[in-house]
């Protein structure tokens, strides 16, 4: 694997830091007039999610991290693990519910995700920014009413619940940005 | 077709504003009947300073450096009888590179004879409210501002509390090559800077003896460097010193850097003997003042990084 010396550190470099692959967030060199240089680093934990501040001297080296984003195909969870594919080689891979976190309120089988791996072992999991879902359970819609003023919860079949339009019936597909985890749309079956 | 982006780095506004300090310092000089001088960007020994990088060039078969500052050419005009004197030019740093580092750089330096670092405080005190109408600065000395912030006095602070209070601060490993001035001077960088006023200047003086680089050190009980550093929103602006004017002392300094150099595996580089033949020869006392005119434009300006400043920075070129 390569090294990545610091006057190579920028965002998004991916190096190994206590055994734990990192994700630089932020780089910044620091070097008082008459002083050596440091650089003030801030990384995200990529296996705990935990944001971390270190300072490097300036010429120290970190090995890179081997992580990568893939595209994979949810397929199903089995109680204790998660499913997914890859499309074009079919080769699949499981991951435990800690590894999806918050992704699994988003995710129905088939939806196309993107799946972190670190030496191919799934690190995180993020859903589609935007994913098409069932209202499972949510209060009958007043007809009529699209003023968009209030709104109610409802529930999807994924799992997830988000605040709707009050004239949303229960068993309509809608649109959400899983980002905010905010209703878009209906969508028409 | 090329795509390259040939636009200059800085708004044109900020081009102005640039230009309207550059002329504000000259009146400023002027005013004081300093005298305005240019010395080579090239030279044969470059600042030993150890943590100053130099860039070289070729030519006539000879390694040139290209200065870190003008420093130890404005000094032998001092001793040639040049009287208080002043240099607008650029210095180059290798490697430095960052939000407030850029390698090649310009950098303003000016000497006043018969002042000590206090006069020359209060001179800077007077040309930042000339030039970028700051408000009076605040003066704290190494000491003061360790014990505000910190709750430690840096002089005689143990170096193993040093160290721990160093690693749980800045987020550093232990490492066996570093020093009592590299914790102290990461304390600073990381803990004391953000803290600083945001208002007003802040003038830190007399440093600890073994951050004295040029300055006259005092022999208090302990003995400090006669230096100061001027920082501005929390950025090192400027530093100074009542300047060392003893030839021998000035030897001892040079092989103490060296020395630095050589444990640190840093590049060695030749003494200044022109430096020490006018030294010998009488360096009146004075003290001196080198600032960074792109971070006093950055801060005028109110940007973010150096290269808001420059017409084309090191990305561009």
């Amino acid at each position: 694997m390569t090294s990545y010396s610091t006057n190579e550190f920028k965002s998004g470099l991916k190096v190994m830091l206590d055994n734990d692959p990192c994700n630089i967030l932020e780089n910044e060199y620091v070097k008082p007039g008459k002083g050596q240089a440091f650089n003030r680093v801030k990384l995200r934990n990529l296996k705990t999610g935990r944001v971390l501040e270190k300072t490097f001297k300036s010429g120290d080296v970190l090995e890179g991290a081997d992580v990568i984003d893939v595209e994979m195909q949810y397929l199903y969870q089995d109680g204790h693990f998660w499913h997914f594919m890859q499309t074009e080689t079919f080769e699949q891979l499981s991951a435990e519910a800690a590894v999806v976190g918050d992704a699994a309120q988003w995710l129905k089988e088939q939806d196309i995700c993107l799946v972190t791996l670190w030496n191919g072992i799934p690190l995180a999991v993020t859903p589609p920014n935007f994913v098409v879902l069932k209202i499972v359970e949510t209060d009958p819609g007043i007809r009529g009413d699209t003023s968009g003023g209030g709104g109610k919860p409802a529930k999807l079949e994924s799992g997830a619940v988000v605040r709707v339009p009050l004239f949303v019936q229960p068993g309509e597909l809608i649109k959400v940005d899983t980002r905010k985890g905010e209703y878009i749309s209906r969508v028409k079956e | 077709m090329s795509k390259s982006n040939w636009r200059p780095a800085a708004d044109i506004a900020t081009l102005k504003l640039r230009a309207k300090i550059l002329a504000d310092i000259r009146t400023f000089f002027a005013k004081r009947n300093i005298l305005e001088v240019e010395t080579p960007l090239m030279c044969s020994a470059p600042v030993t300073d150890p943590f100053l990088d130099t860039l070289q060039i070729h030519y006539q078969n000879k390694i040139w450096h290209l200065q870190t500052s003008p420093e130890y050419a404005m000094k032998r005009l001092l001793c040639a009888g040049s009287g208080s004197i002043y240099q607008l030019c650029k210095a180059f740093r290798s490697d430095e590179m960052g939000k407030h580092h850029h390698p090649e750089f310009s950098i303003l330096e000016w000497y006043h004879l018969g002042f000590d670092h206090h006069d020359l405080m209060d001179e800077m005190d007077e040309f930042l409210q000339y030039v970028i109408q700051t408000k009076p600065a605040k003066k704290l000395s190494y000491q003061q501002l360790f014990e505000k912030y910190l709750n430690v006095n840096p002089h005689i602070i143990a170096d193993e509390e040093l160290k721990i209070i160093t690693q749980t601060n800045c987020g550093i490993k232990g490492d066996d090559k570093l020093d009592r001035d590299d914790y102290l001077n990461l304390l600073m960088t990381h803990s004391i800077e953000p803290q600083l006023d945001k208002d007003q200047p802040v003038f830190i003086y007399d440093y600890p003896a073994s951050q004295a680089a040029l300055a006259k050190i005092r022999q208090d009980n302990p003995p400090v460097a006669e230096r100061f550093e001027v920082y501005i929103q929390s950025i090192e602006l400027a530093n100074g010193y009542h300047e060392l004017t003893d030839a021998t002392e000035q030897i001892k300094r040079f092989h103490q850097d060296i020395e630095k150099r050589k444990k640190l595996n840093l590049p060695i580089v030749p003494i200044d003997h022109y430096l020490l033949s006018a030294m010998e020869n009488g360096l009146p006392d004075c003290a001196g003042v080198a600032l960074g005119v792109d971070r006093l434009a950055l801060i005028a300006a109110q940007k973010e990084n150096l290269s808001d400043t420059m017409a084309f920075n090191h990305g561009c070129i």
